[in-house]
């Protein structure tokens, strides 16, 4: 994306567009990644419902796999997941490895 | 029609905000504006005015309040003193930074350690560079003149900026002068219906305000900032120009007094100016080519401008009533130093440092100054550039 110059902004950095911070992606913010293990999902939806960034897909209301453009693998969604029979659904692993 | 009355700088101030009638004032107490919101408070509770007032529990929440409530779309005031605009210190930035038109009349006081709550002007100088346009007022009229007109700058569409209109604390705010008030219609008629700019409450059009700006873009905003800021010296003196037709008075980015012709003068803000001019005018009356410059438009500070009115004059000392601790000069010694730095004929400098902490700055004050002027002049000699005038060794 071409960088706009000073004489382009808008005055006092107001965003006019509304929701363009999906623009903005914030996945190589992330030390720790989240792993989904569909075999101990119960679709419960917590990760869902907790991820702040919204990068937890939900397709025909069912789990799917996380948005790795935004996720900065802040760890909620693991935390919260409850797994199946004491075994998580999320688990984080250092990025790099 | 105007109609004349005898006010404190106070009241003359807060009748200003009364005929603007703002949407918003958030403001909170502090010695010498006290009486100021207090005005302003008893014209919303007998319902003079329409103004939301928010009552806050300290100046960093009511800078916050402003900033807002303007950001949602109104016009908003506030006033402060002293401490209470050095605690709004991080918000002035946001308010500015934002590019939000509030206007803020600042009663100058010390800052404190050691308290003290007479006029000075550290206050409004610790502001100097937060990207606010400053107004500085000689008197009582001036004060409420800048207030009116401080709207008219502030919410211009070019430019929108936050700006302070500074009077000397109890020397004008509390003193009772000759004032001519505007008529309430005519004072509405020149401010205007208030024009928003990208309004938070405009939910057509979602917007958002203070976004992160990091690396790639802050300095671009920074630039833009600057910029902008050059444009107001001309905004200021349209605006003049409007005022005068309604008022019949006169104004411009600062006020030079007997100083085309003149050989030695002194740079002064605000109240002293006005006991300043009457000595000049007894040197005048003994011959002696003495002449002023009071500075209105203190930020953006018209360097050029200022520079070419001073640049023929032989010596000039700069009377300022802060000082920037650091070895340096005075602010206003700075600014007029930086003025003139350009041109090679120039004007030999002088500093003094004066009525700090409302310390009373007599006519004898500026006799000593422009004596001590004349004295170079003819010996081409200057004892101290910088030097404390009204204090005991």
């Amino acid at each position: 994306m071409k960088l706009k110059g000073w004489r382009e902004l808008t005055p006092g950095a107001v965003i006019l567009e509304a929701g363009n911070a999906v623009e903005f992606k914030t996945g190589s913010w992330r030390a720790f990644k989240p792993i989904w293990k569909q075999e101990n999902c119960i679709q419960c939806l917590f990760c869902w419902l907790f991820c702040p960034d919204m990068a937890v897909k939900v397709k025909d209301g069912k789990r799917a796999d996380f948005d790795y453009e935004y996720c900065k693998g802040c760890g909620i969604c693991a935390l919260e997941c409850p797994g199946k029979k004491g075994k998580k659904a999320i688990v984080m692993v250092e990025e790099g490895n | 029609m105007s109609k004349v009355v005898a006010a404190t700088g106070n009241e003359a101030v807060a009748n200003a905000l009364r005929q603007v009638d703002p949407d918003v004032c958030a403001a909170y107490p502090i010695t010498p504006q006290t009486e100021l919101m207090q005005r302003f408070a008893s014209f919303v509770s007998d319902g003079q005015v329409k103004t939301e007032t928010i009552l806050v529990e300290s100046e960093h929440s009511a800078m916050s309040a402003c900033v807002g409530a303007a950001a949602a779309g109104g016009r908003v005031v506030t006033a402060t003193s002293s401490q209470g605009l050095a605690l709004m210190w991080e918000i002035l930035f946001i308010a500015s930074g934002l590019r939000l038109p509030i206007v803020m009349p600042v009663v100058n006081r010390a800052l404190s350690a050691p308290i003290n709550i007479h006029g000075d002007h550290s206050d409004a100088m610790g502001a100097r560079d937060s990207g606010w346009i400053q107004l500085w007022s000689e008197n009582a009229q001036e004060a409420y003149d800048n207030t009116i007109q401080a709207f008219r700058i502030a919410e211009h569409m070019d430019t929108r900026l936050p700006v302070m209109i500074c009077l000397d604390g109890f020397i004008i705010s509390h003193s009772i002068e000759r004032i001519e008030y505007l008529d309430d219609d005519e004072v509405k008629n020149f401010v205007g219906e208030y024009r928003q700019l990208n309004p938070l409450l405009n939910i057509e059009h979602p917007v958002s305000y203070g976004p992160l700006i990091l690396t790639d873009y802050y300095m671009e905003y920074r630039k833009a900032h600057d910029e902008v800021m050059t444009k107001v010296p001309g905004i200021v003196l349209d605006v003049a120009k409007d005022f005068e037709k309604i008022s019949g008075r006169k104004y411009s980015l600062f006020d030079a007094y007997r100083l085309e012709d003149a050989e030695v003068a002194l740079v002064i803000l605000n109240s002293a100016a006005g006991t300043s001019k009457d000595v000049v005018d007894e040197f005048r009356n003994r011959g002696v080519k003495a002449g002023l410059l009071k500075p209105r438009l203190y930020r953006p500070f018209p360097y050029k401008e200022i520079g070419e009115a001073l640049k023929h004059l032989k010596a000039v000392c700069v009377l300022d009533r802060a000082d920037a601790f650091g070895g340096s000069y005075g602010p206003v010694f700075i600014d007029i130093a930086a003025s003139l730095y350009s041109y090679k004929e120039k004007p030999i400098l002088i500093n003094k440092i004066y009525g700090l902490g409302g310390r009373d700055y007599f006519p004898e004050h500026a006799a000593l100054v422009l004596n001590e002027l004349i004295e170079i002049v003819k010996t081409g000699e200057v004892k101290t550039f910088k030097e404390y005038i009204g204090v005991r060794q």
